[in-house]
């Protein structure tokens, strides 16, 4: 018995060839192709019908359907006619089967080259669209919350209560730790210059202003950009790809209302707490370089502290944190309610709100430095 | 037979997805009180229609008349009004998966009436009892079989006894007993409540046993090739395709 299989071309009459298969016709083994069959077809353009003849075939598997597959695609390009009639009985009914629904062409969808100007062209149109769409969003969650203003807006107020819980106190240990050491290392930074002119009582200035003004609120927001707007558009995304929040829309109820907005409170509030709370730590950091390194009395470094910081000082770090906590939470929600119907986009939507709440965050902040420098505060 | 009244007119309807279209000239009429049935292949085009008739995708062309009102010519207002009166059970149940069932059921009732949080609950009860589902009230979606989540998704559905309800496949994924059960329950609720149904399948045995009316989707013509009740339909076609479809392809 041969390894391999074997094909001889007769002619019994001159509109027809017989391909004689024989041996073992299997995937991986070695068969002869079917472009010499389609070949011979080629140059002899009298032939108008393929037949078989395969008592010498010994075994086949898959390795014999697709080489039968193509010939047959082939053919009926070509207007030949294909006498199945000598195959092994299973292998007429397979290919039978394999093509008794037709391929649907349009369904696939074309992968074509795109020109570099017209990639370029695509992408800048998508993005003139995903900012459009990022207004009507932002437009949306306002015309929400006025309904909530006005005490007409769905939602429960448990979810309320459960995603506070999870943005806030759950946050709790992890903007300990990056806020201590935040205030830790500008303490560490300034003392070092402020050493050289004697100058090492005003590190409380330093950490104290920083902290308070900006790097608390900018640090909290950021681990919440990844914290908790990544999870907000994962799970929003994840509604979206069970059809649920189809389900609400049917319903009548605004996922706008019922999803976004408790998200958007939630981080509203409980940002300024959450800064309020960083604030302490930052200095608290500061305070153990300043106490500890620079032998600075522990009455003194808070007594310089309360002095630096003002209330407008305060008021701004706070401010801000509210703002970035609408920020997070918007662009979280938006990447989510915009989800594809997959797992991947799922990835996507969560990658994507986490970037743009930080772009957010730093964009605002510039906004928000240059404003107070106007106003002289 | 007294003259039935339209409830939703299909008036030259096209789907499409970009410039993909599934399906083209659809002109069919579901009756008040109807249990129509969408039939035809896997992704002919079923559920795409499905989320034209229930507002959520709107047709390249043609139109949705409900009753009078045409719905993807009017607002958006008018449209959720009129989708309000209809349930919806998705093909993949769609419950919200960080709610009980219970809660799930009665977020509608929570929505939509004044009942007490006492007669909510009965209602609730009632609901999932009604799909074989007693019992399961504070389980989430997450640790139930498919198939009873598709069972929830239908008690969700028929929350607020809709004039409408709309299924996707609800019995794919069930044993037969409960696809029986099912059959049962839909046309119970068809005869003691009025309600009209449109129902998405491809399970013979239900489209025989509860079908009234109907509509054909063919792949191959990209559009519908008959309307009207199945039985009569099986007795008197010509179309090959309909003909194999309905009779699983097996030589009579
Ligand atoms: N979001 C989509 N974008 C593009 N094509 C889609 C989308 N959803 C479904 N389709 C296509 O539409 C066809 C019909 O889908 P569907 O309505 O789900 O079929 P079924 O009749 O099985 O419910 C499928 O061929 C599918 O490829
Ligand atoms: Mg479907």
């Amino acid at each position: 018995m041969t390894a391999h299989g074997e094909m001889i071309m007769e002619y019994p009459s001159a509109d027809t060839v017989k391909l004689v298969l024989s041996g073992a016709w299997k995937l991986g083994g070695e068969l002869p192709g079917d472009d010499k069959v389609q070949q011979t077809l080629q140059d002899k353009p009298g032939v108008r019908k393929v037949v078989f003849d395969t008592r010498e075939l010994a075994t086949w598997d898959t390795g014999l359907l697709t080489f039968l597959m193509n010939l047959s695609k082939f053919c009926s390009r070509q207007h030949i006619n294909i006498n199945s009639d000598g195959l092994p009985g299973g292998a007429k009914k397979l290919l039978e089967l394999a093509s008794a629904v037709p391929e649907k062409k349009d369904a696939r969808q074309a992968e074509e080259r795109v020109e570099f100007f017209t990639y370029l062209g695509d992408e800048t149109i998508y993005l003139v669209q995903s900012a459009g769409a990022l207004l009507a969003f932002i437009g949306d969650a306002v015309i929400a919350f006025q309904r909530l203003l006005r005490g007409k807006a769905q939602f429960r107020r448990a979810d309320l209560g459960s995603i506070m819980q999870a943005v806030g106190a759950q946050a709790l240990p992890i903007v300990s730790l990056i806020c201590f050491l935040v205030g830790l290392i500008l303490a560490f930074i300034g003392a070092i210059q402020l050493q050289l002119f004697g100058a090492q009582i005003y590190v409380a200035d330093l950490v104290g202003i920083a902290m308070v003004r900006l790097m608390a609120a900018i640090m909290t927001g950021i681990v919440m950009a990844g914290r908790t707007g990544g999870a907000f558009a994962a799970q929003l995304g994840t509604m979206q790809v069970n059809q649920e929040i189809d389900a609400l829309k049917t319903l009548g109820i605004s996922p706008m209302e019922f999803l976004v907005l408790p998200r958007m409170l939630a981080l509203g509030l409980m940002m300024p707490l959450l800064c309020l709370y960083a604030n302490l730590m930052g200095i608290l950091g500061g305070m153990v370089v300043g106490v500890g390194m620079l032998d600075i009395g522990l009455i003194e470094y808070y007594n310089e502290t309360a002095k630096a910081v003002g209330l407008w000082n305060l008021g701004i770090g706070l401010f801000s944190g509210c703002v970035f906590g609408i920020i997070v939470a918007l662009s979280g929600c938006m990447r989510g309610m915009q989800c594809g119907r997959s797992a991947a986009a799922v990835g996507d939507a969560a990658t994507s709100a986490v970037v743009t709440a930080i772009v957010g965050i730093i964009i605002s902040t510039a906004l928000i430095t240059i404003i107070c420098n106007f106003l002289g505060i | 037979m007294t003259a039935k009244e339209a409830h939703i007119t299909v008036r030259d309807l096209t789907m499409a997805y970009g410039d993909y279209v599934l399906m083209r000239d659809l002109n069919f009429t579901i009756n008040r009180g109807d249990i129509f049935i969408v039939m035809g292949g896997s992704g002919c085009g079923k559920s795409t229609l499905m989320t034209i008739l229930i507002g959520l995708k709107a047709p390249a062309k043609g139109k949705v008349l409900y009753g009078e009102v045409d719905f993807w010519g009017a607002d958006a207002q008018t449209r959720d009004r009129v989708i309000r009166r209809a349930g919806v059970m998705y093909q993949s149940g769609a419950l919200w998966s960080s709610m009980t069932l219970a809660e799930n059921v009665s977020l509608p009732l929570e929505t939509y009436t004044d009942l007490s949080p006492g007669q909510t609950r009965e209602v609730v009860e009632l609901k999932l009892a009604l799909v074989g589902l007693a019992g399961f009230e504070e389980f989430y979606p997450s640790e139930i079989s498919g198939g009873m989540q598709k069972r929830a998704g239908i008690a969700r559905a028929m929350a607020l006894d809709p004039e409408i309800l709309f299924f996707d496949e609800p019995s794919a994924g069930l044993d037969p007993v409960s696809a029986r059960r099912l059959d049962d329950l839909i046309l119970e609720l068809n005869e003691s409540l009025g309600t009209t149904m449109v129902v998405v399948t491809h399970e013979l045995a239900s489209i025989f046993a509860i079908g009234s009316n109907s509509v054909f989707l063919d792949v191959s013509q990209r559009t519908m090739t008959a309307t009207g009740n199945p039985n009569q339909l099986l007795a008197e076609t010509k179309d090959p395709t309909l003909r194999m479809f309905l009779t699983r392809g097996e030589k009579s």
